[in-house]
């Protein structure tokens, strides 16, 4: 079962990473790469589950977190930006 | 088994972002990948069990390093620029340098070895003695805190100078402009 589901994670994230690389707007970039970290926090807790020491569950919060506030850093550039032209 | 193939995986992931990475001519993706490769990394550190090493990573790499490179980019042009110059010497020079590193690591002992040497110096100590000592069960952090305590202090001290200096030396940014302009 965490065979199969570690897989998918694996599968998802190299879809996601297709999409940083080639997405055409900035947008579709960010988003790829923040649902790339939210694979990676599923990632860490199967994979601490699939080795029988589930403890690591409180790092893939700390990544949950970490990523929000890169997410939110990008797109307080972008409104940076933005206001800069209008 | 199934350990292999997760990090071989995992290392061919990586490989793939940083082929794409250097390739890549948009300053922007560039640094999402990084912030991609930085995520990934720290997943290997995890299945190596290196969870504190996996920490800073994830906190350092993807999360600190993508916004200063973030604010970088607002004073840098979109793209970069393409240089055709010879490449070949540097090539050369890394590929040389991959092999004595990699030929290098044949010397090292086997991962999780207690018989290295870097388990027969201080490490026994630290493991007999850190419960009684500070009262925690939790080796790393005992060892960071309080065995090696200046030293934490005196990094600490180090990077706070470092971070005034930048400051100092940039400023916020806003004012300085204003007069230029």
């Amino acid at each position: 079962m965490f065979e199969l589901s570690l897989c998918i994670c694996g599968l998802a994230s190299v879809i996601c990473l297709w999409r940083v690389a080639l997405g055409p707007t900035a947008y579709d970039r960010v988003l790829a790469v923040n649902a790339v970290g939210s694979l990676v926090i599923i990632g860490i807790t199967l994979h601490g589950f699939f080795m029988d020491r589930p403890e690591f569950i409180d790092i893939a919060i700390l990544y949950a977190l970490i990523n929000f506030i890169g997410t939110i850093a990008i797109l307080k550039l972008f409104t940076q930006n933005k206001e800069k032209k209008n | 088994m199934a350990e292999f193939f997760i990090n071989g995986f995992l290392v061919f992931l990586l490989a793939v972002i940083a082929i794409v990475a250097i390739q890549s001519i948009k300053v922007f993706s560039t640094v999402m990948l990084a912030g991609a490769y930085s995520l990934i990394s720290a997943i290997i550190f995890v299945s190596l069990d290196a969870v504190d090493v996996a920490f800073t990573e994830a906190a350092v790499g993807a999360g600190l390093s993508t916004v200063l490179y973030i604010a970088a980019m607002k004073h840098l042009p979109k793209r970069e620029k393409v240089v055709n110059d010879n490449t070949f010497f540097a090539l050369v020079v890394c590929l040389v340098v991959g092999c004595l590193l990699v030929w290098a690591s044949f010397d090292l002992p086997q991962i999780g070895d207690p018989m290295a040497p870097i388990h027969q110096h201080v490490g026994p100590y630290y493991i007999t003695n850190t419960k009684t000592d500070m009262g925690i069960p939790n080796l790393v952090t005992g060892v960071l805190a309080s065995y090696r305590g200046y030293d934490t202090l005196g990094e600490t001290v180090v990077i706070f100078t470092a971070g005034l200096g930048v400051l100092l030396l940039l400023g916020d940014g806003r004012n300085n402009r204003d007069e230029n302009e």
